[in-house]
């Protein structure tokens, strides 16, 4: 631990570890960023890639950087945080390691509301907005079913199991109701793609990432007293009934706004923030390692995905699971045998 | 030795969802007390404890901290004044003990004012009158049971509450360690100051330990006072309906509970051997 102290009775305390990992973090997001937009049709090496980024290239590396790979970039690296915080937030306030938008439905509820707009037809946009809705829609019914209450530990985990198994269900009638063309779309889109996303996800989404980030953020010492248990926050003056009200939704909205840039991407939010933590060796949930952690997940899962398989795009949710999911087990494996679990 | 009260439930209805656990309760913890409540189960004074904690709402009725209702005060402030030891707190994966008692800081820091030399200070004492100062980099989930426990006494100690409730802080412990946890809890008391409340099962260690008892039978308190008064045979019958003798404790004098037995000692001494046929 590194302490900081001013004259004026102010003090600052961080872990140099956690520090090294943000940086880390921070530095791999840009490499893979840089990699990201110098790659595909028309390949542009990191040089180019900066000096067309701080307005330095012809009018066409403008257009192919400025309007057709940056705003992808901007969608996963946004995604990925989004995802992660959500995450995060998830797993502390529920104080379940398995905790998760997936896990309680909010990403299947997003599912059905992008499905219905692929099954009735309507534009992307429309896909975009039906997501969100259903994402939040997911969140207010879950709320609604388990009470003010209930939103502690294993009630709210059992309604979401329960709400995720129910729109599992009609997510999987939706997609037999569409014609085939659709249902092929619908399910690029169920697996999370970032295919043709464009300033228009890009900037929403980092708008409610503006928002929400330092509300979370600053909602991070409390969540380290929860994690101790409730009665524990609360002795020490933790009002933990307002604080899960406000950063489980939080975390619905950014489960949700993530959804709808990206369609539902598997994985990260549970992943990222047990990277995170594996990485830091810290207790706490960790906010700004995980965030960081999703952005680079995604991208590299992205980058991935274009260029796995030549003459063929994965989408990037195929990627994200096997990936996030391979590195986990790895991390757990590695742990394991050097004697710990 | 009892001035005002510094926690006061006046007119206590207890609740949970559907289930009544006291109605019009009302006790008053003495300042500079050292209260311990006893009582058979589910007679309602964990519960009453929640209530005192403010981590249960009561359904009718106030806590009153330093004559001030405690659900109308800010939570920090009152954390600040009120320490409490649940009978079940989470240790957070691979967090170390210091880190865990620093946690009890939390009421005396802010997003600007994160590790100020007071914390230092008051975790390493936290630590030291612990007696975990040595453990201070260990995990705590590979600690025995008993330190684990003095673990969360040190956070508790850290939030640096003139006031600290305790909820069954015994339970789980060998006798050592029980022992070892209600000395402390007496140097706390005697050498700190601190007002102490407590939820203890072993009656035996109430009377010991406690310089204000508080006996509760079916959410309703049934009698309260210096332990050498409270505790009788008459009293421990009505509340355990435990037929018993009262005898000095040989080392502090105080009142010892000793069960009557139910039936005569059975004469033979060896095991018997059961013929096979």
């Amino acid at each position: 631990m590194t302490v900081l102290r001013t004259a004026g009775g102010r003090s600052l305390r961080w872990r140099p570890r956690s520090l090294v990992v943000v940086a880390g973090t921070a530095l791999l997001a840009v490499v893979l960023g840089v990699l990201a937009v110098g790659g595909g049709d028309y390949p542009m090496s990191p040089a180019d890639v900066l000096r067309t980024l701080t307005g330095g290239g012809s009018a066409a590396e403008e257009f192919i950087v400025g309007e057709l790979r940056l705003p992808r970039l901007v969608t996963a690296l946004g995604v990925g945080a989004a995802l992660a915080l959500s995450g995060a937030v998830v797993q502390t306030l529920l104080r379940n390691p398995l905790g998760s938008p997936d896990m309680v439905g909010i990403t299947q509820g997003a599912a059905t509301g992008g499905l219905v707009v692929v099954v009735l037809g309507g534009s992307s946009l429309a896909l975009s907005g039906a997501a969100l809705v259903g994402g939040l829609g997911t969140g207010l019914l879950i709320r609604a079913v388990a009470g003010s209450r209930g939103l502690a530990g294993h009630r709210l985990v059992l309604v979401g199991i329960g709400v995720m198994a129910i729109l599992t269900g009609v997510n999987g009638w939706l997609l037999t109701r569409a014609p085939l063309m659709d249902a092929a779309r619908a399910v690029l889109w169920l697996t999370g793609s970032l295919d043709g996303r464009g300033w228009a996800q890009a900037v929403p989404l980092l708008g409610v990432l503006t928002v929400l980030t330092p509300v979370v953020l600053a909602g991070g010492r409390a969540m380290a007293m929860v994690e101790l248990g409730d009665e524990t926050a609360t002795a020490l003056g933790v009002p933990v009934a307002r604080v899960r009200q406000v950063l489980l939704g939080a975390a619905v909205l950014l489960a949700s706004v993530a959804a709808a840039a990206a369609g539902p991407v598997s994985f990260v939010a549970l992943t990222a923030s047990h990277l995170a933590r594996r990485l830091t060796r810290a207790p706490g949930p960790n906010l700004v390692a995980s965030a960081l952690t999703g952005s680079v997940l995604l991208v590299a899962a992205d980058l991935v995905a274009q260029r796995a398989l030549t003459g063929q795009q994965l989408p990037v949710g195929v990627v994200t699971g096997v990936l996030g999911g391979t590195y986990l087990v790895w991390l757990l494996a590695a742990r394991r045998r050097a004697g710990r679990n | 030795m009892s001035g005002n009260p510094r926690l006061d439930g006046v007119g206590l209805t207890l609740a949970y969802e559907r289930r009544v656990v006291a109605e019009e309760l009302s006790v008053a913890v003495p300042d500079g007390s050292f209260t311990v409540v006893i009582g058979p189960n589910a007679c309602g004074k964990s519960t009453l404890l929640r209530a005192l904690a403010r981590t249960l709402r009561p359904r009718a009725g106030t806590v009153l901290l330093d004559g001030r209702d405690i659900h109308a005060l800010p939570s920090r402030a009152v954390a600040r004044t009120l320490g409490l030891l649940p009978q079940s707190s989470v240790a957070p994966d691979g967090i170390t003990v210091a880190d865990l008692v620093a946690r009890g800081r939390y009421p005396h820091q802010g997003l600007l004012r994160q590790w100020s030399r007071e914390d230092e200070r008051v975790v390493a004492e936290s630590m030291a009158a612990t007696g975990v100062a040595e453990l201070a980099d260990r995990p705590v989930d590979e600690l025995s049971g008993g330190q684990r426990q003095r673990v969360w006494i040190a956070m508790a100690l850290a939030q640096q509450t003139p006031l600290l409730l305790l909820d069954e802080p015994t339970t789980w412990l060998d006798v050592a360690h029980q022992i070892e946890v209600l000395d402390l809890c007496a140097r706390l008391h005697e050498e700190q100051g601190r007002t102490l409340v407590a939820v203890l099962h072993d009656l035996h260690h109430a009377a010991r330990y406690a310089t204000h008892l508080i006996a509760m039978r079916d959410g309703r308190v049934v009698a309260e006072g210096d332990p050498r008064d409270v505790v009788t045979a008459e009293l421990v019958q009505e509340v355990f309906g435990l037929p018993c003798r009262i005898v000095e404790d040989p080392e502090t004098g105080t009142p010892l509970v000793v069960p009557a037995t139910r039936r005569p000692r059975l004469p033979q001494a060896r095991p018997r051997v059961v013929p096979t046929s």
